[in-house]
């Protein structure tokens, strides 16, 4: 079982040589003459009147937290999907294991709702 | 050949699985690397004919050698490294992009029983490997300390989260019908049903019965790559090239690479997904990775086409449709396919 994983994780770890493999060649054969003007940040045509690292907009952090929200919602789906049939094959429990999951999306839903509502997935 | 793989066996000893691992990995790397190298000419001729021009056609017969001229003149580019930035990150931020768009091949199936690591988790592993790779642009936009750079990554990060969840939704929908995690099983999956049985595979594929979320599952691929009409992250007119306007030589060469490795691997993934993977349309013809290679190729088209089609969008027009449009249907066509896999209807049993 864990052994198939196993090329997986070699895998990962030839990406990341290939991953770092043509900056380590650019650097070997690529001239390298810095100076101060090569230096400064990409700016339109003069000296930088602030710092980069500014203030941005708040919605860039409300979807990053809907993100996350939704995310998890997704990731507590992937096991109930990957069960559903036999969900459906077991007289027993197949009107209980959609209900269960029709409770859990409408919970979920309720809070999406309430996002539109105020405004959160707006960008005007 | 099998004399051969004996040979090298007995000569590397309990080192071989490892080597013949490395071997495998590298059968799927460098096909790959020349495949992007490719896609690349095939966009500047296929963009170049769409609009009554020739395209690259100086360098080797065709144009052929071009990718390869443009390789060789990057890696003797200097690397500028602005005196601002971060320069441990700022070196991070491509590797990690150019990295993750390779590692996720390593759950492609090929074709039948023709896969790396046939793992459970496969799915599981692909998302988890795509969204990693935002970190690359984050990270690089972050570290560049520049405007331009920053505003990008921001763009970019929010608007590849947004269309994570549509593709997320529409995976589900996937799972439900397949029941299995497993790339392959999923692929196998699609070869049962009613119209299979009478020879015409390509109607109990995926994307019929799932056809809107096949369409959001493509359209998020798109956005997700930050392809035209999705590219506001380096919308040339706003702010350049985004992320990746500190970057030159190789360092830029690698997000370029990452970004088309991402291109080859969301068709290959919507082949898989919806399209039958391997299999063959119709029931006369034998299935064989010429089928998904074909169907890879079609859906590489679309990007190109759309690109040479469509006019941008706006951000706001992007973040709407991902959380206003995908969102809500997305989540009627789970419910849908619940209702209809609970009904005597079901054509997934």
């Amino acid at each position: 079982m864990l052994e198939n994983y196993f090329p997986v994780l070699v895998f990962i770890i030839v990406g990341i040589v290939f991953g770092c493999m043509p900056m380590v060649l650019g650097w070997l054969l690529a001239p390298h003459r810095p100076n101060a003007e090569k230096g400064s940040a990409y700016e339109c045509g003069f000296e930088a009147f602030e710092e980069a690292r500014l203030k941005f907009d708040v919605r860039y952090y409300l979807i990053a937290i809907i993100f996350i929200l939704f995310d998890l919602e997704i990731a507590f789906l992937f096991p109930w999907a990957a069960i559903f049939k036999e969900i459906v094959g077991t007289p027993g429990v197949k009107l209980f294991g959609f209900v269960e999951m029709l409770v859990f999306l409408g919970i979920l839903l309720i809070g999406y709702v309430y996002a539109w509502a105020k405004g959160a997935l707006d960008w005007e | 050949m099998e004399i051969l793989l004996q040979t090298l066996q007995t000569f590397f000893g309990p080192a071989w699985p490892l080597v013949w691992t490395l071997l495998k990995i590298f059968g799927i790397i460098l096909p790959l690397v020349l495949c992007v190298a490719y896609l690349t000419l095939a966009e500047r001729k296929v963009i170049g004919w769409m609009q009554v021009r020739i395209g690259p056609n100086r360098v080797g017969p065709l144009g052929l050698l071009q990718p390869i001229a443009d390789g060789l003149k990057l890696v003797f580019k200097e690397i500028v490294v602005p005196t601002k930035a971060s320069t441990g990150l700022y070196f991070v931020g491509p590797a990690m992009a150019f990295a993750t768009a390779l590692a996720a091949w390593a759950v492609v199936p090929f074709s039948e029983g023709y896969v790396l690591a046939n793992i459970d988790a496969g799915v599981l592993y692909l998302l988890a490997m795509t969204s990693i790779g935002i970190y690359g642009v984050i990270i690089s936009g972050w570290a560049s300390n520049s405007k331009y750079a920053f505003y990008g990554a921001m763009r970019s990060a929010a608007q590849m989260v947004s269309y994570e969840i549509a593709m997320g939704f529409a995976l589900v929908c996937v799972l439900m019908v397949s029941a299995s995690l497993n790339l392959s099983d999923i692929v196998h999956g699609q070869a049962k049903g009613a119209f299979a049985e009478m020879g015409l595979g390509f109607l109990s594929w995926n994307w019929l019965p799932l056809l809107p979320m096949f369409l959001v599952y493509l359209i998020s691929g798109i956005a997700e790559t930050n392809r035209a009409p999705f590219d506001v992250v380096e919308g040339e007119s706003e702010i350049v090239a985004g992320h990746m306007v500190e970057y030159s030589g190789m360092a830029y060469a690698l997000f370029f690479l990452g970004e088309y490795a991402n291109m080859i691997l969301v068709s290959v993934m919507t082949s898989i997904f919806f399209l039958g993977g391997w299999l063959s349309p119709v029931g006369f013809l034998p299935d064989s990775f010429v089928w998904l290679a074909g169907k890879t190729c079609f859906i590489l088209f679309l990007f190109l086409w759309f690109r040479a089609t469509f006019p941008r969008y706006r951000y706001d027009q992007i973040m709407r449709l991902g959380w206003k449009v995908f969102v809500p249907l997305c989540m009627f066509w789970l419910l849908f396919i619940g209702v209809w896999m609970m009904s005597p209807l079901n054509i997934w049993k």
